[in-house]
C-alpha cells in the first residue's frame, strides 16, 4: 500500500465515521434521556435523504402526507389520554401541534415544490418534515409506554424501525436515490481532494459534538433532561415536564438523522433500507461510548468508520462481518469494567 | 398425571390434523412454519421471557443449524440423522462462545449485542464461499426412516412437531426445577440468587446455550425441510420477527412461544395475501402492519395473549402440595470448635470519598441473638453486604467460625451458613412462596439442568420442596404456599424471606429489618421463632429500627453510627448510654 492509497482511506474513513458520530450522538441523546435505544434513527436519515433527493426533482415525498396522518393520530391520543381533564388551552396547543402544523408543511410544500427550488429550501422542507415525524413518532408509540424498562422500549423501537422502513418502501419505492451536493467548492491538498460537501460533514459534526456538549453540561433545559432519564417520577415531583423532554430529544435526534441523510445522499445512492446499516453503524460508536459519552461515541465513530473503509479496500466481501464484530471485543472489555450493580426491573 | 393431559391431548389432535381427509396442504405446510417458529421462540422464552436476556439474534443460531447440517450433507454425503447432533453442537458451540461475552453485559448492552453479532453473521453466512454465499446451498436430501422420505409438507409435519412437543415437555420440566428456579430468579437481578449460592454467570449461559441448541434445532428441521439453506432466514429481520412471536405469545410461557407462532405465521400469511388487494400491490406492506402492531400490543398487553387466554379458562390448574414427611439431610457443617460465630474485626468499607463502614469490630457468639441498631445511614445494610459478600471490603476481618471469608463471593459465603434477608425484599413476584422459598434450598440439592429435564430429579426435588414447606410452616404462613409472592403484604413477603433464608439450614441468620411492615401481633411471632432458633442452636444477626422488638429480642446490641461503632452491650446498658441517646436524639440543648 502506498501513501496515497492510505490517505484516501482514511479520507474516506473520516468522512463516513463523521456521519457515524453525528448519529452515534443522536443515539446517545435519545438513549440519555428517554432511555429508548433508537433503532429507527436509520429510518431519519432515510427519510431525511430521499425527501431532499425527491424534493430536489420537484415531486412531492410521501413523507410530508405520513406526517399529517401521525399528527392526526397523535391529536387523537392526546384528547384521551386527556379526556377526563380537557381543558381549552391543552386542545388549542395539541391542535397546533399536532394539526395546524403538519397541515402547514403540507401547504408549504406544495406550494414551494418544483425543479428550480432552492436547494436551501429543499433542505429546510426536508428537515421540517422528519423533525415532525420524530416528534409525533415519540408522541405515538413511545410515551405512552414512557414509565417501562429499557427492553420493553427497545421492542417498540424495533416496532418502530419495520413500520418505518416498510413505509419508506411505499413512499420512494425499490430504486435508490442521489440528491445533487450542497456545494460544489473543493479544496485541494497534495493528494487530496476535500469537496464542499465533506467540509460539511466535518463542521456540522464538529458542531453538533461541541452544542450537545455545551447543552446537557451547562444549561438548564439540558440537566432537566439528564435528570428524566435517570428518574422519571423524580424529575416531574422537581417541576420536569418529562413528556417534553422525550419531545425535544426525538426532535433533535430526528433532525440530526434527516442532516445526516441530507450530507450523505449527494456521496452515495441511498436506498429505502440503507439508513437501517447506517443508523448501526452510528449504534456501534454509542456503544463503544457505553450510551452516556458524546466525545468517546465521536471518536469511536470515527474508528468504526476508518475500520470500515481499510476493510472495504482489503477483504470487501467482509466488510460488513468486521465492522459488527468490532463491537464484541468492546464488550468484552465494557463487561470485565462494568460494576456489577443490581437492576430493579418491571 | 392431571397436568400431562392438556399436553397428552394437544399432541393427539396435532397427530390427527394432516389425517383428516379435506385438509388443505397449503395448512400442513403452514403448520410446518408454526412449528419450526414456535421452537425458535420456546428458546426465546426461556431466554427473555423467564432469563431476563434478550436476544435479537437467535436466528443466527438457526443459520448455524441448518448450514451445518447443509454442508456435511451435501458435501460430505452425511446421513441427515447423523447431521442432527453436529447441528445441535455446533449452534450449541457457537453459543458458548457467543455468551461468554454476551450474558456477562448487563441491560441494554445484551440486546445491542445481540443485533451487532446477528448482523455479522448474516454477512458472514452470505459471504462464505463454502457455505454458497448469497445463493446458499441446495439439493439437500430429505430425512428418511429406511426407505421413506420425508419429502413433503405433511410427512415431515411429524418430525417437526414432535420435536416441538419434546422440546416443550423438556423445557417446561426444566423450569420446574431446582435449576428452573435458579433461571426464573434471574430477571429479578443476581444479589438475592447469588445469595443462596446460584452460580448466575453460569445459569445465564445455561439458558443460552439452550435457546440456541433450540433454534438449532429448528434450523436442522427447516434446512430438510426446504431442502435448501440460504442467508435470508437467517437475518436480522429474522431474529427480529423471533423476539415479535415470543413478545407476541407471551414471553414468560412455553406455550405462549407455540401460540406466537401461530398468530404471527398465520397473520404473515393473511396480511401477505390480502394486503396487496386493498393497497393495490406494494410489497412489504406486511412489515408495516407488523410493526405497528408489536407497538400497540406492548401498549395494550405487555405480557403477550397466552396470559391473558390463561385467565379467561373457568379452571385454574391445581398444585400439588409437597409431602413434608420426605426428609432432606442436614448441611454438612464444618466441625465447630470456637464459640464465635462471627468474627469482625476493624471492617472497612469506602465509597469513593465516603467511609460507610468505618473500622466495626464486634462478634456473634453461637445461639445468640445480637441487634445491630444506628440511625439511618449508620452503615448497618452496608456491614451486612460486608458480611455476605456482596460488596468486598476495603479493609479489615471478617471470620466465620474462626475462617476468614477473605471477600468471598456470595456464593460461597452462603456455603459456610451464613444466610440472609433483604432490607427492599428480592423475591420473584412471580413465583409461588413455595417455590421463592424453595431457592434457598438451592445448596441442598444437587440435581443439575438436564436430570431435570428428564425428569431424573424427583426424589431430589421432593424433598427441597418437602423443607421448603416445612420452613414456611415454622414461619406461619402455610395458607399462602400456593399463592404468588408478590400478591403478598410487604410484612409477609419479609417473613417469606426469613423462611427462605431458613432453607439454607444456616448457623447464623442475618435479618435486615424483619419487622418492618408487620402488626403487633405478627411481631411477637416473629420475636418467639427467633428465640425459639436461638434455643435451637441458631445465631441470629439483626437489623431493626424498631426498639421495642429490639430490645426485648436481642441478648445484645450493637450501635453504629456514620459508620462507627459507638456502644455495644446489654439492651439495658445500651438504653442508658449517653452517646447513643445523643446518636438518636441529639445533644441536649
Amino acid at each position: 500500500m502506498n501513501t496515497t492509497i492510505m490517505l484516501f482511506l482514511l479520507q474516506d474513513g473520516i468522512t463516513n465515521g463523521a456521519i457515524y458520530a453525528l448519529l452515534g450522538l443522536a443515539l446517545v441523546l435519545v438513549f440519555a434521556v428517554t432511555r429508548v435505544i433508537l433503532i429507527p434513527q436509520g429510518e431519519f436519515v432515510t427519510y431525511g435523504a430521499l425527501s431532499y433527493a425527491m424534493l430536489a426533482t420537484g415531486q412531492v415525498p410521501g413523507t410530508v402526507r405520513l406526517a399529517v396522518a401521525m399528527g392526526l393520530v397523535a391529536f387523537a391520543l392526546d384528547l384521551f389520554f386527556a379526556r377526563k381533564a380537557l381543558h381549552a388551552r391543552l386542545v388549542i396547543r395539541s391542535v397546533a401541534l399536532n394539526i395546524v402544523f403538519p397541515v402547514a408543511l403540507l401547504g408549504l410544500v406544495y406550494a414551494l415544490v418544483g425543479p428550480h427550488t432552492p436547494i436551501a429550501v429543499n433542505i429546510a422542507l426536508a428537515l421540517l418534515i422528519v423533525a415532525a415525524i420524530g416528534l409525533f413518532l415519540y408522541r405515538i408509540a413511545f410515551q405512552p409506554i414512557a414509565h417501562t424498562s429499557v427492553l420493553v422500549l427497545l421492542i417498540a423501537s424495533v416496532g418502530c424501525h419495520l413500520a418505518l422502513q416498510g413505509l419508506g418502501l411505499v413512499f420512494f419505492g425499490a430504486e435508490g436515490l442521489r440528491g445533487p451536493a450542497l456545494s460544489s467548492a473543493a479544496v485541494t491538498a497534495g493528494p487530496l481532494r476535500f469537496t464542499g460537501q465533506s467540509l460539511a460533514v466535518y463542521g456540522l459534526t464538529v458542531g453538533f459534538i461541541v452544542a450537545l456538549w455545551l447543552f446537557f453540561g451547562y444549561t438548564k433545559t439540558g440537566k432537566a433532561l439528564r435528570a428524566t432519564a435517570v428518574n422519571r417520577l423524580g424529575a416531574r415531583l422537581v417541576g420536569i415536564r418529562t413528556t417534553l423532554s422525550g419531545q425535544i430529544a426525538f426532535l433533535l435526534a430526528s433532525v440530526i438523522g434527516a442532516i445526516s441523510g441530507i450530507l450523505i445522499v449527494p456521496i452515495t445512492t441511498l436506498y429505502y433500507d440503507t439508513g437501517f446499516l447506517i443508523g448501526l453503524k452510528g449504534f456501534i460508536a454509542a456503544i463503544i461510548g457505553g450510551l452516556v459519552s458524546y466525545p468517546l461515541t465521536a471518536v469511536a465513530a470515527i474508528v468504526v468508520g476508518i475500520v470500515e473503509a481499510f476493510s472495504s479496500f482489503y477483504a470487501s466481501n467482509f466488510k460488513e462481518v468486521i465492522v459488527f464484530t468490532l463491537i464484541l471485543p468492546v464488550l468484552v472489555l465494557r463487561s470485565l469494567a462494568a460494576p456489577q450493580v443490581e437492576e430493579e426491573k418491571d | 398425571m392431571t397436568q400431562r393431559l392438556p399436553l397428552i391431548i394437544f399432541a393427539l389432535v396435532m397427530a390427527v390434523i394432516p389425517l383428516l381427509p379435506g385438509i388443505p396442504p397449503f395448512w400442513i405446510v403452514l403448520l410446518d412454519n408454526i412449528g419450526l417458529a414456535a421452537l425458535v421462540a420456546m428458546g426465546l422464552v426461556l431466554l427473555t421471557g423467564v432469563g431476563g436476556l434478550t436476544s435479537f439474534g437467535q436466528a443466527a443460531f438457526c443459520g448455524f443449524g441448518a448450514y451445518t447440517t447443509a454442508v456435511l450433507t451435501t458435501a460430505y454425503g452425511v446421513s441427515p440423522w447423523l447431521t442432527l447432533p453436529a447441528s445441535l453442537l455446533v449452534s450449541g458451540i457457537a453459543a458458548v462462545l457467543l455468551g461468554l461475552v454476551t450474558v456477562r453485559l448487563s441491560g441494554h448492552y445484551l440486546p445491542l449485542g445481540t443485533i451487532a453479532w446477528g448482523i455479522g453473521l448474516f454477512y458472514l453466512f452470505s459471504k462464505l464461499e463454502f457455505l454458497g454465499r448469497n445463493d446458499g446451498i441446495s439439493g439437500i436430501p430429505p430425512l428418511s426412516i429406511g426407505a421413506f422420505k420425508m419429502l413433503s409438507p405433511d410427512t415431515i409435519y411429524y418430525a417437526i412437531w414432535v420435536a416441538v412437543l419434546l422440546s416443550a415437555l423438556l423445557t417446561m420440566n426444566l423450569l420446574d426445577s431446582r435449576t428452573g428456579r435458579a433461571i426464573r430468579a434471574l430477571r429479578r437481578g443476581h444479589v438475592a440468587a447469588e445469595a443462596f449460592g446460584v452460580q448466575t454467570p453460569r445459569a445465564k449461559l445455561l439458558v443460552f446455550i439452550y435457546a440456541a441448541v433450540l433454534a438449532g434445532l429448528s434450523g436442522w428441521l427447516y434446512a430438510h425441510f426446504q431442502r435448501a439453506a440460504n442467508p435470508t432466514p437467517f437475518g436480522a429481520q429474522a431474529g427480529i420477527e423471533y423476539l415479535f412471536i415470543a413478545v407476541v405469545g407471551g414471553a414468560g410461557y412455553v406455550w405462549g412461544g407455540v401460540l406466537g407462532a401461530a398468530i404471527v405465521v398465520i397473520l404473515k400469511e393473511v396480511l401477505q395475501s390480502y394486503l396487496p388487494y386493498i393497497f393495490g400491490g406494494q410489497s412489504q406492506l406486511e412489515t408495516i402492519v407488523f410493526g405497528i402492531m408489536l407497538v400497540l400490543l406492548l401498549q395494550l398487553a405487555p405480557q403477550g395473549v397466552w396470559p391473558w387466554l390463561m385467565s379467561k379458562l373457568p379452571f385454574k390448574p391445581t398444585r400439588k402440595t409437597p409431602d413434608t414427611s420426605v426428609k432432606l439431610e442436614h448441611r454438612e457443617r464444618a466441625p465447630g470448635t470456637s464459640p464465635v460465630l462471627l468474627h469482625i474485626e476493624k471492617a472497612r468499607k469506602q465509597f469513593g470519598g465516603v467511609l460507610a463502614v468505618n473500622d466495626v469490630s464486634f462478634d456473634v457468639n453461637a445461639r445468640e441473638i445480637v441487634a445491630l441498631i444506628g440511625p439511618n445511614g449508620a452503615g448497618k445494610s452496608t456491614t451486612f453486604n460486608l458480611i455476605t459478600g456482596v460488596l468486598a471490603a476495603t479493609g479489615g476481618k471478617i471470620l466465620v467460625q474462626g475462617k476468614e471469608v477473605e471477600n468471598a463471593p456470595p456464593q460461597e459465603v452462603v456455603k459456610l451458613g451464613v444466610s440472609r434477608t433483604f432490607q427492599h425484599v428480592k423475591l420473584v413476584p412471580d413465583m409461588t412462596v413455595l417455590e421463592n422459598v424453595a431457592i434457598g434450598a438451592h445448596l441442598r440439592g444437587n440435581s443439575g439442568a438436564i436430570a431435570s429435564m428428564l425428569r431424573l430429579d424427583r426424589a431430589d426435588e421432593a424433598k427441597l420442596l418437602a423443607e421448603a414447606a416445612r420452613q414456611i410452616e415454622r414461619v406461619g404462613l402455610s395458607d399462602q404456599i400456593d399463592q404468588l409472592a408478590g400478591s403478598l403484604s410487604l410484612g409477609q413477603q419479609r417473613i417469606v424471606e426469613i423462611a427462605r433464608a431458613l432453607c439454607v439450614d444456616p448457623m447464623l441468620l442475618l435479618l435486615d429489618e424483619p419487622a418492618a411492615g408487620l402488626r403487633h401481633m405478627e411481631k411477637q411471632r416473629l420475636a418467639a421463632l427467633l428465640r425459639q432458633l436461638r434455643d435451637g442452636g441458631m445465631s441470629v444477626l439483626l437489623v431493626e429500627h424498631d426498639m421495642g422488638f429490639v430490645m426485648d429480642l436481642a441478648d445484645r446490641i450493637v450501635v453504629l453510627d456514620f459508620g462507627t461503632k459507638i456502644a455495644e452491650g446489654t439492651p439495658a446498658a445500651i438504653k442508658r448510654n449517653p452517646d447513643v441517646i445523643k446518636a438518636y436524639l441529639g445533644a441536649a440543648a
